[in-house]
C-alpha cells in the first residue's frame, strides 16, 4: 500500500512561511542566545547539506519521565531484569542545510537549554552505536503534526535569521536505549508491545549483534497519471457480485450488488470505480442504517406484556425510538434525528445540542488513534450541526476486556486490553485536551466479551444560537472544504465498520486508521465561528463535517436535494500521487464541508486564511439533481441523487425472540474482572440462593458464540456470593472493575476548560463517583446541563428488552441525582451489538429498540439523536481458537448506552453524592421498576416516573444534602461510596426484608439521600442509616452478623485496582 | 470616574482559554480585547495603550516539540521588541498554564528579558497529564497580580508543569529575590509532596515573576476559579468574598488603574 511519500508533508518549497518579514538581524532578532562565532564560519560548516539530523535527549535520567515510564511498561511486561529506558527524540531533515543552520534550529527550537542537550548529526541514519537501542518511525504517509509543526517553526526562524537554509521535509522518531535487555527477543517485544503500533509505525533495532538499516533518505513521492477505470459490473453473476462486494471492500448485500447492476443495465453502461464506492459509503450501514431502518416481522415474547406476541414493522427505527419522540411532542426539542446532533433548548436564546458516536473497528486496531478521531469525528458532528455548535463538552464510554486478561490468551491480530485500555485513555485525553473541550462524563465497563471488539463511544455537547439552527444550501453555493488536507487515511472507513473482525484484520485494514491533529480542528472551529459570527451575517449557508465517506457522503448528502459538482484535481492533497477515487471516499480528519454563495466567498475565505486554515472552492451545488464528479474536466462520476439515496432495495427479515432458554451454568466469574449479573435475576427465579446460572451470551445469539471467561481460581470453592454479608464482601464488591474508582482515568482528562464546570466527575474531598456532570453553557445565566449515562449491557443476557430500560432508567437517575429536570430531560441511544444476522440476534435488536423507547414515553424521556454499530463480532482461525481456549467466533453482549442531557434551572441548587453532615438521615427512594412475580415484563413505569419526579422535587426544594444512585454493588455500594467521597462514616441499619432487595442487588429506580432528620422523617422514605462523624462505615444488614469497615479501607480497596491503568 | 483598564488576549492555534480569561477580566472590571498573535505581529502597534497582556492556556501548536516553544519562538522573532518596551513602559504580563510555559521557554520569566534561560518547565515527573486542585501560598510582595501571603485554591490540568533549574542555587536566589510567586503546599505548609505538588516542581514553584513582578506567570488556573460553584467541593463549604483566582483579575485591575 502506498503511503505518503513525504513524511505527510507539503510539496517540497522553498517559500517563506506565511507572515514572516525576514528581518535579516541575526543577533538582535534572538537576543542572546544565539552567538555564531567567526570560527563557525568554515566551509565545513555553511556548506549545506541535502539531509541531516539533530537528537535531543534529556540532560540526566531524572529530567526523562518519558524513559521511566517506558521502563514501567517493560517491567509490566514481565521484563523485570531491564534496569533502564533512556529516551531521546530525533528530528530528521531534507532540504539545504548547513551545520550553522542545524544548530540554530536545534538550540532555538528543538532542545530546552535547561532540560535537554542535543547532538548534530550528518544524513538521516547516522547515529551513535552504542548498547541495545530502538527507534520508532511513523511510518511514510502517516499524519504527524509534531512534523509539520517543526517544519514551519524551522523555516519561519531560517527565514527571520537571514538563513539561507531551506527545509523541505522532516520527520520525527522516538530513540529508546536499553539497558540490561537480554536478548533480540526482549527487544523485539518491547518494540512490538510498548514502543510501536506496527499498524502506523516501524522499528529500527541496532545492538544485541543486530544492526537495522534505518533508511538514509525520505520516501520517493511516488507519480499519478489519471486514468478513468469502470468496473464490468453487468457481466458478472452472483458469486463474482459477492468477491467483488467482499473484496473490493464494499461490505454491500447480494441484493444491494443486484440493485446497482440493474441500475447500470438500464443506463446502458458500466460505473465507473468511483460511482460504485460513492454508492458503497452511501449505503454502508454506518451511514443508512438499514438493519435499524429496515422492515422486520417480529415473533417472540411481548413487550412488557404476557404471553406471544407478533408485531410488524415497517421501520424499526422510527417506528420505536423515533416514535416515542413524535409521541412526546416537546417543543423545548428543536431539532431531533434531522441534523448531525440533537438539540434542546437551553433558554429563549440557546439550544444546546448533543452528539453521541461510536469508533470501535478503529480503535481495535490502533487504539490511540481510533479514539483520538473518534472523539475528533464527534466534535465536528457538533461543528456541523446547524450552521455550528461551539463544542463545550465531551463524554467517554469505554467497554473494554479487563486488564487483567491473561497474555497469552490473546488471539493473533488483537491488542491486549491493557494497551486498549491507555491507548483510548490517551486517545481522548490528547485530542480533547488539545481542542480546549473539557471531558466531563463517562463510564468504563468491563467484560471479556469485549476482548476482540472493544467499544468505544465519544460523546460532545455544543451550545448553539437558537437562530442558527437552520441551515440550507442553495443551488449556486460554492462547495468549499477546508480545514486539513486530504490523504490516502481512512479510506473505507464507513465500509469497513461493516466488517468482521478478524486475526488478518490488522493488516488487511491499516489503511482505515486514522490519525488526528487536534490543533488542525481547533483552528477550523476558530474559524468557522468567527465566519458564522461575522458582523456581516453568517458567511456561509449550510457546514457539515466530512466523516465517514468522506467526501462522497459530505457532498453527497448537502446537495441531495439540489444536485453538485466537484472537480476533484482542486482538493489541497497532503503528497501527490492519490487516485481520483481516493481523494472523493478519502476520510482525512479535520476536514469540514461549507455551501457559501457566490458573494459571501471572498469574505469567507479571508477569515479562514487570517486563522491559518486552508479553505478552497471545489465545485458548486447545482439544480438538476445529480451529482457530477470531475477529474481535471474529465468525467469519472455521473449518479442520479434520487438512485443514490433512494436506491438501496429494502428488505423485510423475520425476528424472534424465544426467551430465556435454559443452558448449563457456566464458570464462576472472577468477581474483579466480569461483570456480575443482576442478582435481582437469580432471586426473582425463586432459585433461592444465588447465580444458579447465568444465560449463555448464545441463548440470545442463537449461535456458537459463546461467553468468554478468564479462568479464575480465587472463586473455586468460594460461599455463594448472595450469602454473605460481610466486611470482606464488602471490600471485594468495592474491587470489582465496574465498581472500582476510574480516577486514574479521569484525572488525565482536562474536565474544567473553559471554566464551565459545575459539579465534577469527581466530588467530595475524598474525590468520589459523581453521578453525572453539571456545566453552566452560558457564563451569565444560571441555567446548566447535566449529562449522565445508562449502561447494563449484563441484562442483555437476559433479556435485551429490560436491558434497554435499565439503561434509560440509570441515565435518568444519574441526572436527577445531581439536580437536573426529569421533565427536562433527553436521551440519545447508541446501538452497538453483534452481528445481527440471525432471527435471534435481530429480536434482541427489535426487543432493545422496544425496551429503549417504552421507558422512554414512560419517563417522558424523548430521544433526541442516535446511532448504531452492528457486526461487533471477531473470528479466527480454528488453531487460534484452540491456541487460547476461546470459541472461533467471539461476540460483544449486545448493549445500549443511553446518554442523558437534562436541564437544571439553577446551578447553584446542584447537590453531589458526598456526605455532608454527621447526624443527617440516609433515606432510600426506591419504586423498581423492574422486578415483580416475572422478571421478563418490566413493570411498574408509573412508579418509577413518579419516584424519579420526587427526588428531583425534593433536591429542587433544598431538602436533599447528598444524592446517590444505586446501580452496579448495590445499596452498600452505594453509601460506601459517599462515605469515601467525603470522609464521613455512616450508619446502616436494614431489618430482615424490609426492602426486598438484598444489598448487593443491583436494582434500579433507587436512589439513597442524605437528609436531615427532620426532612428525612416528613418524607416518609425508608430511613437505612445516618452519618456518623467517625471515619467509619458500620452495617447490620438484617439478620447477619454486624460489622465496621473504616472509610480508609473502604476507600483504599476502591481506588487499587485500577491505579495507573490497572497494574 | 476610575481608569479604565484595557488588556489584551492573545490567541493562537491551539489556545483555548482565551474565553474564560476574557470573562474573567470582564468580572474584575477591566476592557478586554481578543487578538490573534497573526494580527498583533502585523501590527504590533497596537499594543499601545493596553496596559497588561494576557497569554492563556491551551495547546499553542499542539504542544509540538514541547509547550510553549513555537509560540515562543514566534514571538521572539516577531515581538521581542515590542514586547520589551512594553513591560519597560509599565505594561504587565501574565501567562496561565500554556502562557506560563510561552514567557519561561522564551526567558521572558524569571530573567524578564529574552535569551538564554536559568530555568524551564518540563514534563511532570508522572509522565501524564493531571488535573487536580492544588492550594498555592504567596511567596512573593512585589507582584501586583497577588496578594501578599494569601493562600489560593485553584486546578491545574498540565502534562509539561515541572519546574527544574540548571543547579540547586537557582530556586535559593529567586526566592531572595522574591521572584518565587506562588508555591504548591499541603495543610502542613510543605511544598515536595505528591499530589499537593502535582508535577514535582522544584521548590514547589508553581508561578514565578521576573524581578519587577510585572512579569507573571502560574501553571494553576486561576481562570478556573472565578465563580464559588466552580470548587470541587463548594457543595460543602459556604465561601465568602471573591472566589480566589478572580482576585488575581482583581489585584491587577486595582493596580493598572492608578
Amino acid at each position: 500500500m502506498l503511503r505518503d511519500p513525504a513524511g505527510h508533508g507539503l510539496p517540497a518549497t522553498a517559500e517563506a512561511p506565511a507572515g514572516c518579514r525576514c528581518r535579516r538581524r541575526l543577533t538582535k532578532a534572538l537576543p542572546a542566545k544565539f552567538d555564531p562565532t567567526p570560527a563557525e564560519m568554515k566551509p565545513s560548516l555553511t556548506n549545506p547539506q541535502r539531509y541531516g539530523h539533530v537528537r535531543v535527549e534529556p540532560r540526566s535520567p531524572k529530567l526523562d519521565a518519558h524513559g521511566c515510564e517506558v521502563l514501567a511498561e517493560v517491567r509490566h511486561l514481565g521484563l523485570q531484569h531491564v534496569e533502564g529506558v533512556h529516551s531521546s527524540r530525533v528530528y530528521l531533515f531534507e532540504g539545504a542545510l548547513s551545520e550553522i543552520d542545524l544548530r540554530l534550529i536545534a538550540e532555538e527550537l528543538l532542545a530546552d537549554p535547561v532540560a535537554e542537550q542535543f547532538a548534530l548529526g550528518r544524513g538521516l541514519a547516522d547515529r551513535p552505536v552504542g548498547g541495545a537501542t530502538i527507534e520508532v518511525q511513523p511510518l511514510p504517509g502517516v499524519m504527524n503534526p509534531a512534523a509539520a509543526s517543526v517544519r514551519e517553526a524551522a523555516r519561519r526562524l531560517l527565514c527571520s535569521m537571514g538563513r539561507s537554509g531551506v527545509v523541505e521535509q522532516v520527520q520525527t522518531a522516538r530513540r529508546y536505549e536499553i539497558r540490561g535487555a537480554r536478548g533480540l527477543d526482549d527487544l523485539e517485544r518491547i518494540a512490538s508491545k510498548v514502543l510501536a503500533n506496527d499498524c502506523i509505525e516501524t522499528w529500527y533495532i541496532r545492538g544485541i549483534g543486530r544492526a537495522d538499516a534505518i533508511p538514509d533518505r525520505f520516501p520517493e513521492p511516488p507519480t499519478y497519471t489519471f486514468q478513468r477505470r469502470h468496473v464490468p459490473l453487468r457481466s458478472l453473476g452472483d458469486d463474482d457480485l459477492r468477491r467483488l462486494s467482499r473484496d473490493g471492500h464494499l461490505f454491500l448485500s447480494l441484493d444491494e450488488m443486484r440493485a446497482i447492476q440493474t441500475h447500470y443495465a438500464k443506463l446502458g453502461r458500466d460505473p465507473t470505480d468511483l460511482e460504485l464506492e460513492t454508492l458503497a459509503q452511501t449505503w454502508s450501514e454506518h451511514c443508512v442504517h438499514k438493519t435499524l431502518r429496515g422492515a422486520i416481522d417480529y415473533r417472540g415474547d411481548g413487550f412488557g406484556t404476557e404471553g406471544t406476541i407478533e408485531v410488524r414493522f415497517e421501520n424499526l427505527l422510527k417506528e420505536t425510538i423515533a416514535a416515542a419522540t413524535h409521541a412526546l411532542q416537546r417543543d423545548w426539542c428543536l431539532s431531533v434525528f434531522v441534523d448531525n446532533a440533537g438539540v434542546i433548548a437551553l433558554d429563549d436564546e440557546y439550544g444546546v445540542a448533543f452528539k453521541v458516536e461510536t469508533h470501535n473497528h478503529p480503535s481495535a486496531i490502533e487504539p490511540y488513534g481510533g479514539s483520538a478521531t473518534g472523539i475528533g469525528g464527534c466534535i465536528r458532528d457538533v461543528m456541523g450541526c446547524g450552521l455550528g455548535a461551539k463544542p463545550i463538552a465531551s463524554t467517554d464510554v469505554f467497554c473494554l476486556a479487563p486488564p487483567s486478561f491473561a497474555p497469552d490468551r490473546v488471539p493473533q491480530g488483537v491488542l491486549h486490553p491493557r494497551r486498549v485500555l491507555k491507548g483510548v485513555v490517551r486517545g481522548v485525553r490528547d485530542y480533547g485536551n488539545r481542542m480546549g473541550i473539557p471531558t466531563v462524563n463517562g463510564a468504563i465497563y468491563f467484560d471479556d466479551r469485549y476482548l476482540a471488539n472493544p467499544l468505544v463511544f465519544c460523546g460532545c455537547v455544543g451550545l448553539i444560537p437558537r437562530r442558527h439552527l437552520h441551515k440550507q444550501p442553495n443551488a449556486g453555493d460554492g462547495i468549499v472544504v477546508a480545514g486539513g488536507r486530504t490523504g490516502r487515511d481512512g479510506i473505507h472507513g464507513a465500509t469497513f465498520s461493516s466488517a468482521e473482525l478478524t486475526d488478518q484484520h490488522a493488516d488487511e485494514f491499516s489503511h482505515a486508521v486514522q490519525i488526528g491533529n487536534a490543533i488542525e480542528e481547533k483552528k477550523l472551529l476558530d474559524a468557522q465561528l468567527i465566519a458564522r459570527d461575522h458582523p456581516s451575517g453568517c458567511l456561509y449557508s449550510a457546514v457539515t463535517d466530512c466523516g465517514a465517506g468522506g467526501l462522497s457522503s459530505a457532498v453527497g448528502e448537502m446537495g441531495a436535494d439540489l444536485g453538485a459538482t466537484v472537480d476533484l484535481e482542486k482538493v489541497p492533497l497532503k503528497y501527490a500521487g492519490l487516485r481520483y477515487d481516493e481523494i472523493w471516499i478519502s476520510e482525512a480528519q479535520e476536514r469540514m464541508v461549507f455551501a457559501v454563495p457566490p458573494h459571501r466567498l471572498e469574505k469567507f475565505l479571508a477569515v479562514f486564511a487570517a486563522e491559518d486554515v486552508e479553505a478552497t472552492v471545489i465545485g458548486r451545488f447545482g439544480n438538476d439533481g445529480a451529482l457530477h464528479v470531475r477529474y481535471d474536466g474529465a468525467t469519472v462520476g455521473e449518479l442520479s441523487m434520487e438512485f443514490l439515496h433512494h436506491g438501496i432495495p429494502r428488505t423485510r427479515r423475520t425476528a424472534t425472540w424465544s426467551g430465556l432458554t435454559t443452558s448449563p451454568p457456566p464458570q464462576a466469574p472472577d468477581a474483579r474482572s466480569v461483570p456480575r449479573p443482576p442478582a435481582l435475576y437469580a432471586q426473582r427465579q425463586g432459585s433461592g440462593s444465588g447465580l444458579e446460572y447465568v444465560p449463555d451470551a448464545s441463548a440470545i445469539a442463537g449461535e456458537a458464540t459463546s461467553r468468554v471467561r478468564t479462568s479464575s481460581s480465587d472463586n473455586a470453592g468460594r460461599p455463594r456470593p448472595h450469602d454473605r454479608i460481610d466486611r470482606a464482601r464488602l471490600l471485594s464488591e468495592l474491587r470489582n472493575l465496574n465498581v472500582a474508582s476510574k480516577e486514574w482515568v479521569i484525572r488525565q482528562y482536562d474536565h474544567e476548560v473553559q471554566g464551565r464546570s459545575v459539579v465534577k466527575p469527581l466530588v467530595g474531598r475524598g474525590a468520589g463517583p459523581s453521578d453525572a456532570a453539571v456545566i453552566r453553557p452560558r457564563y451569565e445565566t444560571p441555567t446548566g446541563i447535566a449529562l449522565g449515562c445508562g449502561l447494563c449491557p449484563e441484562w442483555s443476557d437476559i433479556d435485551p428488552y429490560l436491558m434497554a430500560v435499565l439503561a434509560v432508567d440509570e441515565a435518568l437517575r444519574n441526572v436527577v441525582c445531581v439536580g437536573a429536570d426529569p421533565n427536562r430531560t433527553a436521551i440519545l441511544d447508541n446501538f452497538c451489538w453483534p452481528k445481527a444476522d440471525s432471527e435471534e440476534s435481530l429480536g434482541a435488536l427489535v426487543r432493545a429498540c422496544k425496551g429503549a423507547s417504552d421507558a422512554a414515553v414512560a419517563y417522558g424521556l424523548p430521544f433526541i439523536s442516535g446511532k448504531d454499530s452492528l457486526n461487533n463480532e471477531f473470528s479466527m482461525s480454528a488453531s487460534e481458537a484452540q491456541r487460547t481456549g476461546l470459541p472461533p467466533r467471539l461476540a460483544i453482549p449486545p448493549t445500549l448506552l443511553i446518554s442523558a442531557i437534562g436541564i437544571v434551572h439553577d446551578v447553584r441548587r446542584c447537590v453531589s453524592m458526598d456526605l455532608k453532615k454527621s447526624g443527617n438521615f440516609l433515606a432510600l427512594a426506591s419504586a423498581p421498576v423492574v422486578g415483580g412475580a416475572a422478571l421478563r415484563h418490566a413493570v411498574g413505569f408509573t412508579a418509577g416516573k413518579a419516584l424519579h419526579d420526587r427526588v428531583a422535587g425534593l433536591i429542587q426544594s433544598g431538602r436533599v444534602a447528598a444524592a446517590h444512585d444505586v446501580s452496579d454493588g448495590g445499596i452498600l455500594i452505594a453509601v460506601a461510596e459517599m462515605c469515601i467521597a467525603s470522609g464521613w462514616g455512616a450508619s446502616v441499619k436494614v431489618d430482615e426484608g424490609a426492602l426486598g432487595c438484598g444489598p448487593w442487588d443491583a436494582i434500579a429506580t433507587t436512589y439513597v439521600l442524605e437528609m436531615s432528620e427532620s426532612d428525612a422523617t416528613a418524607s416518609g422514605l425508608p430511613i437505612i442509616g445516618r452519618v456518623l462523624d467517625a471515619a467509619l462505615l458500620r452495617v447490620q444488614w438484617g439478620g447477619a452478623e454486624a460489622f465496621d469497615v473504616s472509610v480508609e479501607e473502604l476507600a483504599r480497596a476502591w481506588r487499587e485496582p485500577l491505579m495507573d491503568g490497572g497494574h | 470616574m476610575p481608569r479604565d483598564v484595557r488588556v489584551l488576549v492573545l490567541r493562537a492555534a491551539g489556545i483555548n482559554c482565551d474565553e474564560e480569561v476574557m470573562h474573567c477580566w470582564r468580572l474584575a472590571g477591566a476592557s478586554p480585547t481578543l487578538v490573534h498573535v497573526n494580527a498583533l505581529a502585523n501590527n504590533p502597534g497596537m499594543i499601545d495603550g493596553y496596559s497588561v497582556l494576557t497569554i492563556p492556556g491551551g495547546f499553542s501548536y499542539g504542544d509540538d516539540v514541547a509547550a510553549g516553544v513555537i509560540l515562543g519562538l514566534r514571538i521572539r522573532l516577531d515581538l521581542a521588541e515590542t514586547l520589551q518596551e512594553f513591560v519597560s513602559r509599565g505594561g504587565g504580563v501574565l501567562g496561565i498554564c500554556n502562557g506560563f510555559q510561552v514567557l519561561v521557554k522564551m526567558g521572558l520569566l524569571p530573567g524578564g528579558a529574552f535569551g538564554r534561560n536559568r530555568a524551564t518547565v518540563t514534563f511532570n515527573d508522572s509522565a501524564k497529564f493531571e488535573a487536580r486542585w492544588v492550594r498555592l501560598k504567596v511567596s512573593t510582595d512585589r507582584c501586583p497580580f497577588l496578594t501578599p501571603a494569601a493562600t489560593l485554591e485553584m486546578p491545574v490540568e498540565h502534562a509539561e508543569g515541572r519546574v527544574v533549574t540548571v543547579d540547586d542555587t537557582v530556586a535559593d536566589a529567586l526566592q531572595e529575590a522574591g521572584q518565587l510567586a506562588v508555591r504548591y503546599v499541603d495543610g502542613d505548609g510543605r511544598t515536595d509532596r505528591y499530589p499537593a505538588n502535582p508535577n514535582g516542581s522544584v521548590a514547589g514553584i508553581a508561578g514565578l515573576c521576573d524581578p519587577t513582578g510585572r512579569i507573571f506567570g502560574l501553571m494553576p488556573h486561576p481562570d478556573r476559579h472565578f465563580d464559588h460553584t466552580q470548587h470541587p467541593q463548594w457543595t460543602c463549604r459556604n465561601p465568602v468574598g471573591p472566589a480566589d483566582g478572580l482576585t488575581v483579575f482583581q489585584n491587577a485591575v486595582a493596580h493598572w488603574r492608578k
